[in-house]
């Protein structure tokens, strides 16, 4: 069974119970339609289980396939330096279609919805650090045996009974609550 | 069974593009990883090949290069590789149908399709890896780079 190479630590962005039982990892692209259909799932269980739940989220994008999940995997970063990463990761998850159509202000629409200020946005978007942030996420996915988005890992362990449905992340965690 | 760590891997030329041949020797200095898959198009095949896609850049900082092989013809790889935006070679084991993979222990009689197997080869031509993955699991690239880096330590002490 694959194991989680790279334990949780500060650099990543988590939500929900830092003392929690259950650590759920999710590596994910916002531009994998699996992965629009899994938010909506963990926002659930973050719900009814957030208390008892630590959820963690790191990047995974697959540049070719999806042409923005790069641009929008750094957005979501640079959002976090301004306090607003999860709000800019719901944002692209629940409006997953508009990266299909992204103009030339690239995901400035986005930062502007969230009113972060945008000279900054914009200035750290195009930092090398949050480039370096992503492209070390996707390694440490890759060398915990990540093979496809969403990747999921609960304390550790490569979840392989996802299969799209709430239940099967909710088992995952109830059994260790 | 696959042929197995310490064994030499079988030279081969197959076409890359419809007008170029890539020779296994010719790669002697490099390391090179073949990934043999079942087919272009099949939902799993394109999740692992896109896999590497993103990973070429871990392979190289080994001095590695890494090629796909499947029995699907070089006219069919070509379409593959341009819809997909494939940034490294699928050699076409298409004639005498199998005849690589059959050498590597990779070929599936039955289907008459390759089976998912993984080799990574040293710069003298030697296999220093290889893994047989059940043929619907992507089996991802944290083995391909485990391995690499193992060959890393080996050669430094």
């Amino acid at each position: 069974m694959s194991k989680l190479r790279i334990p949780v630590n500060e650099k990543d962005h988590q939500t929900g119970n830092p003392k929690a039982k259950a650590v759920l990892v999710e590596y994910g692209d916002y531009q994998c339609p699996h992965c629009g259909i899994a938010h909506p799932l963990i926002k659930r269980l973050l719900k009814e289980f957030g208390n008892q739940m630590l959820f963690v989220f790191r990047n995974f994008p697959i540049q070719e396939a999806h042409p923005a999940a790069m641009i929008a995997a750094i957005s979501a970063e640079a959002a976090g330096l301004q306090g607003k990463f999860w709000e800019m990761h719901d944002l692209i998850y629940e409006n997953q279609d508009e990266l299909y159509e992204l103009g030339e202000d690239g995901m400035e629409p986005f930062a502007k919805k969230l009113g972060l200020d945008l000279k900054k946005f914009i200035h750290d978007s195009q930092s090398k650090q949050m480039n370096s942030k992503v492209e070390d996420d996707f390694e440490g996915g890759i060398r915990s045996g990540v093979n496809g988005t969403p990747g999921f890992f609960i304390n550790g362990n490569r979840l392989n009974s996802y299969d799209a449905t709430y239940a099967s992340l909710a088992d995952a965690v109830v059994g260790l609550v | 069974m696959i042929l197995q760590k310490g064994e030499p891997a079988p030279d081969f030329e197959l076409n890359a593009t419809p007008d170029q041949k890539l020779k296994l020797s010719e790669f002697r200095g490099k390391r090179v990883v073949l990934a043999f898959y079942p087919a272009d198009w099949s939902p799993v095949c394109s999740d692992q090949m896109a896999l590497y896609n993103e990973t070429l850049k871990l392979f190289h900082r080994y001095n590695a290069v890494i090629m796909g092989i499947s029995v699907d013809s070089k006219w069919c790889h070509m379409a593959f590789e341009q819809n997909r935006k494939l940034h490294f070679p699928l050699l076409a084991d298409f004639e005498p149908k199998g005849s690589v993979s059959k050498a590597y222990g990779a070929y599936n009689e039955e289907g008459g399709e390759s089976h998912r197997a993984l080799f990574v080869i040293d710069e003298k031509g030697i296999i220093q890896w290889s893994y047989l993955s059940p043929d619907g699991i992507n089996p991802g690239a944290d083995g391909i780079l485990d391995a690499l880096e193992q060959m890393d330590k080996t050669q430094l002490n």
